[in-house]
């Protein structure tokens, strides 16, 4: 492990840095954890969504006459029944999204958009009848055709989504409708002026196929509706307050009639910040009295939730001969699935953000096609386009002659780089994570015949956001961490050493409990990299609230001066005597001096710290087969300060396969009717334990500022450069460019013989 | 004054890409903004993130401002 | 549709339960014997979640009918530890860190139970092979297989 800044050296903390076991740790290796799906109640019955077999129809009738007299069948509910929304602006875990969009995703409103769009939902006193009953609906339809790649949906005389929807962004607004959303320019300098003092441009355009998060637990919810007290919802959830806002928006409900409880999760990577099912389920609880259960059948996760946009990325980029690089221009067109917002703005924002260029420019394009809707995906947008722009500085690298990670170091971005979103950079690690790549035993192994190696740098924001914190003192001296964050990796875990490392107190003696909607103040999601960071810090606060009653308790008990009391290692010292007391002391008295102890620490938190990674990947090609395998792998990231290093190697490690997954096999196949071809892991085939060598990591440390210790955001920058450094590495082994992904067989194959 | 800078869907809206504003808190910004240019919506400028002197601040309403500030708006940025 | 009455054994309890001919194992141990340790990820066979034991066999239980329980030995995750003392296999996937969100933690340690009783030395290559039906989209495997080596170490050890 590479330590670079000596003040947060790891001797310097007691609990921060080290391995302990996470406290969640005994119910999830036991099968005593409860997910999504592990809920049931008494006079709990089943739902099932009926789902469109076309990618575009309009639906000319719904008969629901023969499944409602089915026995055992308790309710059908449709668009119809639910209260009327209109388009309006609203904050959800996406960020923010139109209202009418999300009802009109969550059940088709006359029109069905992709293969898999929810039609109705049917409550019956069991799964096997509520299938039935979806087998006695009859749907008519009027098939229109479907557009499934972006280049049909921007053709003249394309099939239209939706026909009021025209461009935004074109300096004049235009009259007839559009599949394409809006049109947003980022630009820096002058790329023309730039590409002018270049002596060698690489331009290519590259495509990355629609991929999905493939998290383990499908989406499930169990819940009950409750007309005069209070409405439940149990879910599988990143962020269970988001579930509420927008289930209660969607339902004309008010926030605090509706419960919500993340259940444990399954997986979410992005895809588990927006609802599905919870407002379907509710309403068939209404209708039916009963308490109801949704499961997702994996192939309805794989086509209707998720997945992550399809690409067509052209970049260009200039430098001269000595390796500066003088310009870097971008047209990236990202597919939304069936409404708009992908984020193609974000795939923008970060292609070229780690590089100190003057001249940028870039062009983005969201484009709505007959596919689902896109929700977000680990660090949303940046994989795809970055992988466009890596791909073109290794080509460029290469036909300058020049080293790889020497041409990413001297064009690196750094403290004071200005962004192409506007603001300056503050202290990132990207050049230290540059540097230790290429001092890493991996890039000085020499490369076996049929053998090739990619390099990648990779870029994400992190962000901040709401967080609130209750620390509970118990009155033998331990303490209860209430969170709103859902633990998606080990987090509870980071909590307890923040705790334990503000206090001065064993981080056994904290549980970390993560609470419902009702027991702690509102909390943003567990998303964007924010969770140890922003909540951290909302448990740091806390825990200095505690320390600040402690001090004033033992200042009342020895009658002095709070002023002269020193809070060292968990014990209250009076520094003008001898006197000391421990927090165990403290709490077992606190009635004795003003009541139990409790800290709050309800944050905004700002200044989230970017998080640079850089991969090498180096792979072995079959050039009979085109058949790829990753032979090793380092992935070296930015930490700031690894709270719980496990878990942080965690983090680059799962990023690193879900990249290398993207780039080599996944990829959604759709038949020219717009109909899904492989909604399974069958043949969406994610990275399998035979698939993958050990998974080298180097945790860099280059401590962000606005952290009490030093944090950045670990979750997203990960999935990022696996792209371009395995389809690199492929062009290398091959000696033939790379554009399109996966580096699948076949499509490996037909490049060798295409170039051959 | 602070220096304010607009992304390009603000400034195809009011013409300008940055300008200068008399602020001592974040809201005299907004306040200032909607005041001249009647097309910007305070929900519009809502949904955008905001930079302050390059940190990045979710809801700024009470930020102080120093007369130098730069004072970005750009695409809010989500997570996965 | 009549129902089918079957009695088998879990985790060393006799256990009866009535099911219809087409109901899955998988089904009868999560919905109806309350044992919500063995997940469901796909459904298919394809996913490694919902691993048991039939008769010391590892079985996806999705694709296992309920009757076919009758008379046979069934081992799920809620019988690994004993009581409150964790296998070694549980205690190193958590000196590792070998989980992070846990929904194919139980299918794992199921199958890693079957892979150790099968081949007490297994290489990593025999480790990633075994281990290649059951699905992880977080850790990158790295450090399941790691906790896989030195419980099997830690095993041979005591053995």
């Amino acid at each position: 492990m590479k330590n670079t800044n000596e003040a947060t050296d790891a001797s310097h903390y007691k609990y921060i840095g080290t391995r302990s076991i996470r406290p969640d740790g005994f119910e999830k290796v036991t099968g005593r954890a409860n997910y999504g799906a592990d809920l049931s109640l008494p006079g709990m019955i089943w739902g099932k969504m009926l789902r469109s077999p076309h990618a575009h129809a309009m639906i000319k009738s719904i008969d629901i006459s023969k499944a409602e007299a089915l026995a055992g069948v308790m309710a059908v509910v449709t668009y119809n029944d639910f209260p009327s929304v209109s388009s309006e602006i609203v904050a959800t875990g996406e960020g923010t999204e139109d209202l009418l969009d999300l009802a009109r995703n969550l059940m088709a409103d006359g029109k069905v958009l992709y293969h898999g769009h929810a039609i109705l939902g049917v409550a019956a006193i069991s799964r096997q009848i509520a299938e039935q009953a979806l087998a006695l609906i009859d749907v008519e339809y009027e098939v229109l055709p479907a557009v499934l790649d972006v280049r049909d949906a921007m053709a003249k005389d394309a099939p239209v989504l939706h026909e009021k929807m025209y461009t935004e962004g074109l300096a004049e607004t235009p009259n007839t409708a559009s599949n394409v959303a809006s049109v947003v320019e980022l630009k820096k300098g002058d790329v023309d002026a730039g590409f002018a003092q270049a002596d060698v441009i690489v331009e290519r355009e590259f495509y990355t196929p629609t991929v999905h998060q493939g998290y383990i637990e499908p989406h499930a919810c169990t819940v009950r509706y409750d007309e005069h007290g209070q409405s439940m919802v149990w879910c599988s959830t990143q962020g269970h307050f988001d579930v509420r806002a927008t289930t209660a928006k969607l339902l004309h409900m008010s926030l605090s009639k509706l419960k919500v409880i993340a259940s444990e999760i399954g997986g979410g990577f992005g895809g588990k910040t927006t609802v599905y099912l919870e407002p379907v389920a509710l309403l068939m609880s209404k209708k039916s009295g009963r308490p109801v259960k949704m499961i997702m059948d994996r192939d309805e996760v794989f086509k209707a939730s998720g997945p992550g946009s399809a690409t067509r990325n052209w970049i260009k980029i200039g430098a001269k001969n000595d390796g500066t690089i003088t310009a870097m221009q971008g047209k990236l067109h990202y597919e939304a699935g069936a409404f708009k917002g992908s984020p193609a703005r974000l795939g923008g924002m970060t292609a070229f953000t780690p590089y100190d260029v003057e001249n940028m420019f870039v062009e983005c394009y969201d484009v709505v096609v007959n596919k689902p809707k896109v929700a977000a995906y680990r660090a949303p947008g940046a994989p795809q386009a970055e992988y466009a722009a890596e791909m073109i500085v290794s080509e460029l690298a290469a036909r300058l002659a020049i080293d790889p990670i020497d041409f990413r170091l001297q064009n690196a971005a750094k403290e004071g780089t200005k962004t192409i979103y506007g603001p300056k950079l503050k202290r990132v690690g990207l050049v230290e994570c540059l540097e230790a790549a290429k001092n890493s035993p991996h890039y000085q192994q020499a490369l076996k015949e049929n053998q090739g190696r990619g390099v990648s740098s990779g870029f994400w924001f992190n962000i901040g956001g709401s967080s609130s914190v209750t620390l509970n003192m118990n009155r033998d001296g331990t303490g209860t961490i209430v969170e709103g964050s859902p633990d998606i990796g080990g987090s509870r875990a980071s909590m307890q050493l923040m705790a334990a490392e503000t206090l001065g107190i064993a981080a056994e003696s904290f549980k970390t409990i993560v609470a419902d909607t009702e027991n702690i103040a509102h909390n943003d999601g567990t998303g964007g990299s924010r969770t140890t960071f922003a909540t951290g810090m909302a448990v740091v606060e806390a825990a200095k609230d505690v320390i600040r009653q402690m001090k004033e308790r033992a200042a009342s008990v020895w009658n002095v001066n709070v002023d002269v009391i020193d809070w060292v290692d968990g014990v209250a010292i009076n520094v003008g005597g001898s006197e000391k007391l421990s927090a165990a002391e403290i709490c077992a008295t606190a009635d004795r001096t003003g009541g139990q102890i409790s800290g709050q620490g309800n944050i905004n938190a700002r200044g989230a710290g970017p998080s640079f990674a850089v991969h090498i990947c180096d792979v072995e090609v079959d050039k009979e087969t085109g058949k790829v395998d990753v032979v090793r792998y380092t992935a070296i990231q930015d930490a700031g300060k690894a709270i719980h290093p496990s878990y942080v190697e965690g983090q680059y490690q799962g990023g690193a396969a879900q990249g290398i997954g993207w780039a080599l096999n996944e990829e959604y196949v759709y038949n020219d009717k717009g109909i899904l071809q492989n909604p399974g892991f069958l043949d969406y085939r994610i990275p399998l334990a035979s698939d993958l060598p050990m998974i080298e990591t180097v945790i860099v440390e280059v401590p962000n500022p606005a952290h009490p210790f030093g944090v950045r955001g670990v979750g997203e920058s990960g999935i990022i450069p696996p792209l371009a450094a395995t389809a690199y590495a492929v062009s290398d082994a091959i000696n033939a460019p790379i554009t399109d992904l996966p580096c699948s067989p076949p499509n490996v194959l037909a490049v060798i013989q295409a170039n051959s | 004054m602070a220096r304010v800078i607009f992304p390009d869907e603000i400034e195809k809206l009011i013409g300008e890409n940055n300008l200068m504003v008399d602020a001592r808190v974040f809201r005299d910004v907004v306040t200032e903004l909607i005041g001249r240019y009647p097309e910007l919506k305070e929900s519009s400028l809502d949904k955008m993130a905001v930079a302050i002197d390059d940190v990045i601040v979710v809801d700024p309403l009470l930020e102080p401002i120093n007369s130098d500030s730069d004072i970005y708006f750009f695409h809010f940025v989500t997570g996965g | 549709m009549a129902k089918v009455h079957v009695n088998t054994t879990v985790n060393g309890d006799a256990v009866e339960f009535l099911c219809n001919p087409g109901e899955t194992l998988l089904d009868i141990l999560r919905n109806d014997l309350q044992l919500t340790g063995t997940k469901e990820g796909c459904g298919s066979g394809d996913c490694g979640a919902c691993s048991i034991t039939v008769d010391d066999r590892l079985v996806c239980s999705c694709l296992v009918l309920a009757v076919e329980a009758e008379g046979k030995k069934i081992g799920t995750i809620e019988g690994v530890a004993d009581k409150d003392q964790l296998n070694v296999i549980q205690q190193k996937f958590l000196e590792h860190a070998a989980l992070q969100c846990g929904i194919c933690t139980p299918g794992l340690i199921v199958s890693v139970q079957a892979l150790l009783k099968e081949n007490p030395n297994p290489t990593e290559e025999q480790a990633r092979y075994y281990l290649a039906g059951n699905l992880c989209r977080c850790t990158g495997y790295d450090k399941i297989i790691r906790a896989v080596m030195d419980a099997a170490e830690t095993m041979r050890g005591a053995a």
